[in-house]
């Protein structure tokens, strides 16, 4: 009653439909826009200060006698790309456009016998002089992107997400035996694996980010990833209890579920961001590919299986909705090692990596109440114990894998 | 897609640098002579310096200093025991000086703080300052600025060759003019192009051409900042190596040499076979960022 008060107190708000109120603003700021491009810009003169030119390689590819640089713009100013010399010898090359214009994006072609283990250090010199270096740390062919490709990435996938969560999902029966007390120190020890999961995404995302290009956001990508990611499973779990809530369906068994597809979910955003890291350093010949990384991987990712079944002890799930959980958090690792290997873009992969650290804050939160003795503290000794057990598990079986 | 190379790609812009290394090779500045009452020459020039824009690689610009409108600056060429005298103006927006190799009165010596009795010393913009002496000793030298910070003053481009030919000459020859420099175009303390006479693969895309049998004489600067040595070395033939060029008699009889900053010596050969033989530092990286070229041998 106050609003339409205050509304009948402006004779221009009252004659005017509501859209027509909200929509005004934005006419206001359109016009105020054309005016002051018209005017060429009133008062702010020519820029002062040379051009600043930042140049970033998204993506380098490296073919027999050839190597092949997409570089975008990261900076306010077009840049001009003159001459290209790589181990400080100037080259021939071909551009798709050597003006890049803001946020642009062009691919630099220079024909050059490297030679495959050895490093190399690329000069872009742009037209004012400034120099943009790109370092190849290790020359090894950029793998083609074919059927067998994929199905290499995709067994890597399967090798390092699949099977090792299936394994560990296979401690079900153990943990549905065992005393209630116990259940509560394996949940502890669940969230204190994905806290684990957390930090670990956050900091590999913030190292990818700043890796690549800075003008889509760099690591503060991670942070909004991480609340978008954190937000959305809110609002998601929200509205699923709530419409369980008008079912009646309920009861300790249904909130476990409801809390392993949670984890399952969380895991299953670290596991892309995983996949997306194993890909990318496969594509650049960073990672050997052996049997140590393979076990580490599987020990590493076996407690992720424990961490789906925890809160599954006291009414367990049909085998086809277990075979579900677990390739909705093993799965993710295939299409992350194939989009890491194919079109590594390291803006998504900050992105990604940040929502899997939401996702499992997320997740965290909802574990905390089945934490909770007698007295209703989440933190006793009990959980203390597991939540610094799971901790030490994953920090200790993380030293395996370090992609 | 574009296809570009600094060796095989668009020359720069010659006309816009107002100098074109093919003819600077050969280009030497006698300046104007009139005898004094003594009955001695008086051998006069006028160097003026300014900021200037250079195409130093195709499609890259660097904020040069200049001498007379050139990098290097021109190639002063004077006899043994003349008097000279160089009237400098500092048309730039950073004082400068003009220090000279040779030997000289310390008012003259074109320091910051010598000289100022006299209206030397560091040079204003807009001021003017005459440097006067004897040409000596006999040889080849360089002149350069050396206001602070040096290094910058220097390696921007305000520097040149200074050569005092012997009472009694030298052998006819076709005499060339080789400044070794380079550029920082990003101001890195550490260069990006390198080049005789500043455009780096000029002469690999514009030959010097050479007759067989005729005696060739290269005048040859290092005056390249920030890298300690520079080299030369020409194929498929040796040359006799007059270091400072201050002695008749050559020191050496090799394919290739090396120079510190501000080292310059002359350099004596024939061609016996037609063809193009290329030169270059011999420092790889040098060549490969801009410093080789050829000689067309017809």
């Amino acid at each position: 009653m106050e609003a339409r008060g205050a509304a009948e107190c402006l004779p221009i708000g009252s004659r005017l439909p509501p859209w027509a109120l909200g929509v005004l603003p934005l006419v206001l700021i359109a016009a105020a826009v054309a005016a002051f491009a018209l005017l060429g810009a009133p008062g702010l003169g020519e820029r002062s200060g040379v051009p600043v030119e930042e140049l970033a390689v998204e993506r380098t590819v490296l073919r027999p006698g050839e190597i092949e640089l997409i570089v975008r713009n990261d900076g306010p100013d077009p840049v001009q790309i003159a001459q290209v010399s790589v181990n400080d010898a100037y080259l021939d090359f071909a551009a798709t456009s050597e003006e890049v214009g803001r946020l642009a994006s062009t691919t630099i072609t220079i024909p050059y016998g490297w030679i495959e283990g050895e490093a190399y250090e690329i000069f872009l010199l742009t037209s004012t002089g400034g120099t943009v270096e790109h370092a190849i740390d290790v020359a090894v062919e950029t793998p083609e992107t074919d059927a067998g490709f994929f199905g290499l990435m995709a067994l890597l996938g399967i090798y390092v997400g699949v099977i090792p969560v299936a394994l560990g999902m296979l401690w079900l029966p153990f943990v549905r035996r065992i005393d209630p007390r116990w259940v509560q120190l394996l949940l502890a020890l669940t969230v204190g694996l994905l806290a684990f999961l957390a930090i670990d995404a956050v900091q590999e995302g913030v190292d990818v980010a700043q890796s690549g290009p800075q003008a889509f956001g760099g690591a503060g990508l991670v942070f909004i990833g991480a609340l978008s990611a954190y937000l959305l499973l809110v609002g998601v779990d929200r509205y699923m209890s709530s419409r369980r809530d008008r079912l009646g369906a309920g009861g300790k068994g249904a909130l476990g579920a409801h809390l392993a597809l949670l984890i399952a979910v969380g895991i299953g955003l670290h596991n892309l961001g995983e996949g997306l890291a194993i890909g990318s350093a496969y594509a650049v010949g960073a990672l050997a590919l052996g049997t140590f990384l393979i076990v580490g991987f599987a020990i590493h990712n076996t407690t992720e299986g424990l961490a789906i079944v925890a809160p599954l002890a006291e009414r367990p799930p049909s085998v086809p909705r277990l075979a579900l959980l677990g390739l909705v958090a093993g799965a993710p690792a295939i299409l992350g090692a194939v989009i890491g290997a194919a079109a590594f873009n390291s803006s998504l992969a900050a992105f990604l990596l940040g929502a899997g650290a939401g996702a499992i804050a997320q997740v965290i939160q909802q574990l905390v109440p089945s934490l909770r003795d007698s007295a209703g503290r989440a933190l006793h000794p009990l959980s203390v114990a597991g939540l610094l057990a799971g901790l030490a598990l994953m920090y200790v079986t993380g030293l395996l894998v370090s992609v | 897609m574009s296809h570009s190379g600094f060796a095989s790609g668009p020359d720069v812009d010659h006309r816009a640098n107002g100098f074109d290394p093919s003819a600077m090779v050969r280009d030497f500045d006698w300046g104007k002579t009139r005898r004094l009452a003594s009955g001695r020459l008086l051998r006069e020039w006028e160097i003026v310096a300014t900021d200037k824009e250079i195409e130093v690689a195709p499609g890259v610009k660097y904020a040069a200093w200049v001498f007379n409108g050139r990098a290097p600056g021109p190639t002063l060429r004077c006899r043994e025991g003349e008097r000279l005298r160089i009237r400098f103006v500092n048309g730039s927006s950073h004082p400068h000086t003009i220090h000279f190799h040779g030997i000289h009165p310390a008012v003259m010596d074109g320091m910051p703080g010598i000289g100022e009795e006299i209206g030397g010393g560091l040079i204003e913009t807009g001021k003017a300052f005459t440097y006067e002496f004897d040409a000596e000793p006999f040889g080849m030298h360089h002149y350069h600025c050396h206001a602070n910070p040096l290094a910058e003053h220097i390696a921007k481009g305000l520097y040149g060759t200074f050569i005092v030919d012997p009472k009694q000459g030298r052998e006819d020859a076709d005499e060339l003019i080789m400044v070794m420099n380079a550029f920082d175009t990003n101001y890195d303390f550490g260069n990006e192009v390198y080049a005789v006479n500043s455009i780096g693969f000029h002469y690999a895309k514009h030959p010097i051409r050479v007759k067989r049998g005729e005696l060739v004489r290269i005048y040859l600067l290092n005056i390249v900042e920030y890298d300690p040595i520079n080299s030369f070395h020409v194929h498929g033939n040796f040359f006799h190596y007059y270091p400072t060029g201050t002695s008749l008699q050559p020191l050496e009889y090799t394919d290739t040499i090396m120079q510190a900053q501000g080292q310059r010596g002359i350099l004596e050969l024939r061609f016996p076979h037609e063809g193009r033989f290329m030169f270059h530092a011999h420092k790889t990286e040098f060549a490969e960022l801009g410093w080789l070229g050829f000689f067309e041998v017809v």
